[in-house]
């Protein structure tokens, strides 16, 4: 190891952790993870083609990134308020509600979704309230709430430190310039917070494109209409269809990698300018 | 002078909440309440339906279904898999976090990077994926099968699913932490003869015991409610091989919603539990930080 001088530490145990934190990142995620590349491989490209983009699994598809999208788009707006008026207000109950954005995070998926059908079914508190022919529960729109439910904690989140370190000085020249408080909002403190605003977007997008446990209840699971495209493997693995399964799952993977590479990036890039500003 | 008089000023508006500076009560409360009825509407409510329908046939169906044999094996499997899957994904935590804040090396970003993988995987690619490793038709399946070792619809891979959906938590909240922490303790630690393990205990330890504890509960409270992947690898024989989420679906699927629905309310229970310890723990570190600048 000749390395720089500035790489030669005093502190002891780097070939005990690094090797032991590598060993186990390969046997527990990575090998498994180049087990779903081998198998899917086992199709020929033609199959591999076939299989992926069967009307069946391409309607999977759209209909989870459609919903993950819907449900992103709502979080942003209701993040974007949420984090604000944690940050910027007083009032009583703010600490609970704080501590309840991040419910999501800590409430198993399997009771979200149960609970969540519950409330939207027909029958349910708000389905009840539907007027008639609007169902919410086992349609695309049940689908989007449960989503917007798993996804509410991503944007707050991201927000919040942000604005929470929002130089008060540019505010304050810009009203005593005459600025009014709108104007300071979008051309202040909003491209500021695009950023972080866009990072927290992009987690709850892909986390809701994966969701599986609080979607399946609410869904209705119709193939062609509310089956969500992690639903499908499901479905195609316990038909046995290993090969398939591991094809649409490849596709998937590769969507969450590109979405994981734009957070990093988008992380970065907020984190330059915090520095910078 | 210009300066500081407008220092001066500029404090004097920020003590009497300048009024430049923030929005009309109207619109301040009119946000704030669009915001509470969010998270009423969003939050609050699926935790109200959760308590009432659980309650809804009485106290006697609530017991009966929290009591009930193939309840108890669920809850004692999922205590089991959070008992070996949270200390070995600490271990691991610790490890890779002391490797890469203490030592500069090539790909340290990389290995950052792949550390987070596990959040990026659906939880259903997640159990697939060991389905394709050790299913009956699986790449080390025949081998497993020649020596009897059953692993998928088995209790070893609800815990290695288990494992793999939890990896990141604690590795993720410790290497930041232990990042601005810096070196400077351990090496004075070092040059004054202390030894490697006497160093981690008794210098990083204590640095970062809340940010550790703060890890390791997230890992608990996810390892405990994850549905997903363990769903794909469990194959619900009932009384083996369910876990509490994985009951609750069942009873769910057979009609029995209060019975659903108490078994549910111990989850809730849990993820209550896990929110407060959270938010304590983050009082906590923010002192810890605050008392040491």
């Amino acid at each position: 190891m000749r390395r720089k001088r500035k790489t030669k530490s005093i502190l002891p145990g780097f070939s005990l952790t690094m090797g032991f934190a590598v060993l186990y990142l390969s046997l527990l995620v990575l090998i498994p993870l180049a087990a779903l590349f081998i198998k899917s491989a086992e199709l020929s490209p033609r199959e591999f083609w076939d299989a992926v983009t069967a009307p069946r699994v391409l309607a999977s598809y759209k209909v989870s990134l459609l919903t993950s999208l819907c449900a992103a788009l709502v979080n942003l707006v209701f993040g974007l308020l949420l984090a604000w008026v944690l940050v910027r207000y007083r009032f009583p109950g703010k600490k609970i509600i704080d501590g309840l954005i991040d419910l999501p995070f800590a409430l198993p998926t399997a009771v979200a979704g149960i609970s969540l059908t519950t409330l939207y079914a027909p029958n349910g508190w708000i389905g009840s309230l539907m007027p008639e022919g609007v169902k919410i529960a086992y349609t695309p729109l049940g689908i989007t709430i449960a989503l917007i439910f798993i996804g509410l904690p991503f944007v707050v989140r991201t927000v919040q430190p942000v604005l929470q370190d929002l130089e008060a000085d540019v505010e304050e020249a810009a009203a005593m310039l005459g600025a009014y408080r709108w104007r300071i909002f979008t051309r202040v403190i909003l491209p500021e917070l695009i950023p972080p605003l866009l990072t927290g977007f992009a987690l709850a997008f892909a986390r809701g494109i994966g969701e599986y446990g609080s979607v399946v209840f609410i869904a209705g699971n119709m193939p062609m209409k509310t089956e969500i495209a992690p639903l499908l493997i499901v479905t195609k693995l316990e038909q046995f269809e290993y090969a398939q399964a591991a094809a649409i799952a490849v596709v998937l993977l590769i969507i969450s990698f590109v979405l994981l590479l734009i957070i990093n990036f988008l992380q970065r890039w907020s984190n330059r300018r915090l520095r910078s500003g | 002078m210009a300066d500081i008089a407008a220092n001066t000023q500029a404090r004097h508006h920020t003590a009497a909440e300048a009024k430049h500076l923030t929005e009309p009560p109207v619109v301040k409360w009119i946000l704030i309440s669009v915001a509470v009825l969010f998270i009423g509407l969003m939050v609050i409510l699926p935790l109200i339906t959760v308590l009432t329908q659980a309650f809804s046939k009485g106290l006697d169906v609530y017991l009966a279904a929290i009591r009930d044999p193939d309840a108890l094996a669920a809850l004692r499997l999922t205590i089991m898999t959070a008992l070996i899957a949270v200390p070995l994904n600490t271990l691991f935590g610790l490890a890779a976090a002391w490797a890469i804040t203490k030592f500069r090396f090539r790909g340290k970003q990389v290995l950052v990077t792949l550390i987070d993988l596990p959040f990026a995987v659906s939880p259903v690619i997640s159990g697939l994926i060991f389905v394709l490793l050790f299913g009956a038709q699986g790449l080390i399946g025949p081998w497993l099968i020649e020596h009897n070792i059953k692993i998928i619809f088995a209790v070893p891979g609800i815990i290695i699913a288990t494992m793999f959906v939890t990896f990141p938590f604690v590795a993720r909240e410790l290497i930041p932490l232990m990042e601005t922490q810096g070196v400077q303790d351990e090496e004075a630690a070092v040059s004054l003869g202390a030894k490697g393990w006497r160093v981690f205990f008794k210098v990083t330890l204590p640095n970062i015991k809340w940010g550790l504890l703060y890890g390791m509960i997230l890992c608990n409270a996810r390892a405990m409610g994850e549905f997903g992947a363990v769903s794909v690898v469990s194959g619900h024989i009932r009384g083996e091989t369910n876990t509490l989420p994985l009951h609750i679906e069942i009873l769910y699927n057979e009609y029995q919603f209060a019975a659903s629905f108490a078994v549910s309310s111990l989850l809730m229970l849990l993820a209550v539990i896990t929110l407060v310890l959270k938010s304590l723990l983050e009082s906590r570190m923010e002192k810890q930080l605050s008392g040491k600048d």
